[in-house]
């Protein structure tokens, strides 16, 4: 998979987020975006995602431009997996309705069709016995698993996953990182966000160090943290794994 | 007494719950008898009118009903409006649900009607009457309606849009089912408003129940006969709308 930015600048009203941010990045299954928060990761993620639009620039995936309008970008949506950092899910659907929902609704299938996928997603993720229950009802971990079933059932090309286990506790962040490294094995290429650098290290291909309005250092992740080139992503390390 | 409290540690034995259930209904009636038995003797002569009561019950359900469904139109297209980023459309819709709500109804009975109405010369009262009612309180469903659209969080907006919904998929299925939840209970309460406030279309001359109790009234000088049996009818249309939604809210509830 292939992602780059050609001089892409984001501000939300006053606040510049990415300015003239240029970067490319080749990768088979992981790449894991790091960095101070507000140092725009998340904003390019949702970028990537066709949520947000560039003010200015290009992004591009797998050599490809994203479109402009809405109803093409919306399009372009439906071909890939996102995944937010909590309240994915509808809270008035069961978890086998919210992996159901997007299969009838925008992907066409019958129900019958959406229900025995939507079955054999959360068997996958051991969460058959939790098929009937309302996302209330279910753990923290329990609902981010559905919402990567959900993510995955529409069988995209591709998953974006923003800060998935930043809401949760360590036992569940364990579980939803298991849950990531079982895609790996699936070989669906990931985009992560992520705060959880030993994870990022261990299982990302590449990871790129997200601040100050751009992408500051892109590496293969053992370079990254070995010996980092940019004094920036030095300085963010050493601070971070100070303890 | 111990056993009239009601605690989450400690529930009320049942019978404690019947039993001040019970005492309630007896200071009520005595309260009546004690209000009402000197002057209340009348029967005769109203009974004799049953039929203008009647009349001006179905009148009233007739209007209630009618204005009901208008109104929640009426609200949910000025709830949208209100959201539009369409600068016109959306002030509009302010306009509309501030001056609605700023002005008593008796005043947009009258000024609807024998002003704006009467000179489109649209005289037919009952449909006009519904129309003025639908309005005033179609503005105060749009102010239950946005804030139950507001209280869905933006994180439902966003997942519907990552899924790939479309604005309308994303209000019919995410957004709809969770204001409904939300909004349900008051709008129970506007309902009920509704009803009773179609008394007042009584001064367009409409024949509906607080009209007809006036009619009985004039006609045969009983006014506590003629208004016991109003004040009864119209709790037996707004005590079932209030049992109907506790039973809706069950429906839709879940956890969040």
């Amino acid at each position: 998979m292939k992602v780059e930015l050609r001089g892409v600048s984001k501000a939300f009203g006053e606040q510049r987020v990415l300015e003239n941010a240029s970067f490319e990045a080749e990768f088979e299954h992981t790449l894991a975006l790091v960095g101070p928060s507000g140092g725009g990761k998340s904003t390019l993620l949702r970028l990537l995602a066709g949520l947000d639009r560039p003010d200015a620039g290009e992004v591009r995936v797998n050599d490809s431009a994203l479109p402009g309008p809405e109803e093409e970008l919306r399009r372009y949506r439906r071909t890939i997996g996102i995944v937010f950092q909590a309240y994915n899910l509808f809270p008035h659907l069961s978890a086998a309705e919210n992996v159901i929902l997007p299969l009838v609704e925008v992907h066409g299938l019958s129900r019958a069709a959406a229900r025995s996928r939507a079955d054999e997603e959360l068997q996958r993720f051991r969460l058959a016995g939790h098929a009937h229950k309302q996302p209330g009802q279910l753990s923290g971990g329990q609902r981010q698993r559905v919402a990567i079933a959900r993510a995955l059932a529409i069988r995209p090309r591709f998953l974006l996953l923003d800060e998935p286990t930043s809401a949760l506790d360590p036992e569940m962040t364990a579980e939803v990182l298991d849950v990531i490294v079982e895609l790996r094995e699936l070989g669906k290429p990931i985009v992560l966000v992520t705060h959880e650098m030993g994870f990022a290290r261990h299982t990302a291909d590449l990871v790129a160090f997200v601040a100050d309005g751009g992408v500051r250092e892109c590496a293969p992740a053992g370079e990254f943290f070995s010996s980092p080139a940019s004094p920036a992503t030095r300085q963010f390390l050493e601070k971070i794994l100070k303890y | 007494m111990n056993f009239f409290f009601d605690r989450p540690e400690r529930p009320a034995p049942r019978w404690a719950k019947a039993l001040t259930i019970l005492l309630l209904i007896l200071a009520y009636s005595v309260l009546c008898l004690w209000a009402f038995s000197g002057s209340v003797r009348d029967w005769e002569k109203v009974w004799s009118y049953r039929e203008t009561f009647v009349k001006g019950w179905l009148m009233t359900i007739g209007i209630s009903a009618a204005a009901l469904v208008l109104s929640t139109v009426f609200g949910a297209v000025a709830a949208l409006a209100r959201r539009s980023s369409f600068l016109p459309l959306r002030y509009s819709s302010v306009l509309y649900v501030e001056t609605v709500r700023g002005l008593p109804l008796l005043v947009l009975v009258l000024f609807g009607y024998y002003g704006v109405m009467f000179k489109l010369g649209w005289e037919e009262r009952i449909s006009g009457g519904i129309l003025i009612l639908s309005l005033f309180s179609g503005a105060y469903i749009a102010e239950i309606l946005r804030a139950g659209i507001e209280s869905v969080g933006r994180s439902q907006w966003d997942s519907a849009r990552a899924i790939g919904m479309t604005s309308f998929q994303t209000y019919r299925q995410i957004i709809f089912p969770q204001v409904l939840r939300q909004s349900l209970p008051p709008l129970a309460g506007q309902f009920s408003s509704l009803i009773k406030d179609s008394s007042l279309l009584y001064v367009i001359a409409i024949p509906e129940l607080t009209f007809s109790a006036q009619q009985v009234n004039s006609a045969t000088y009983a006014t506590f006969e003629a208004y016991l049996p109003l004040g009864i009818l119209y709790l037996v249309l707004t005590l079932p709308i209030s049992l109907w939604t506790k039973y809706l809210e069950k429906r839709v509830s879940y956890e969040s």
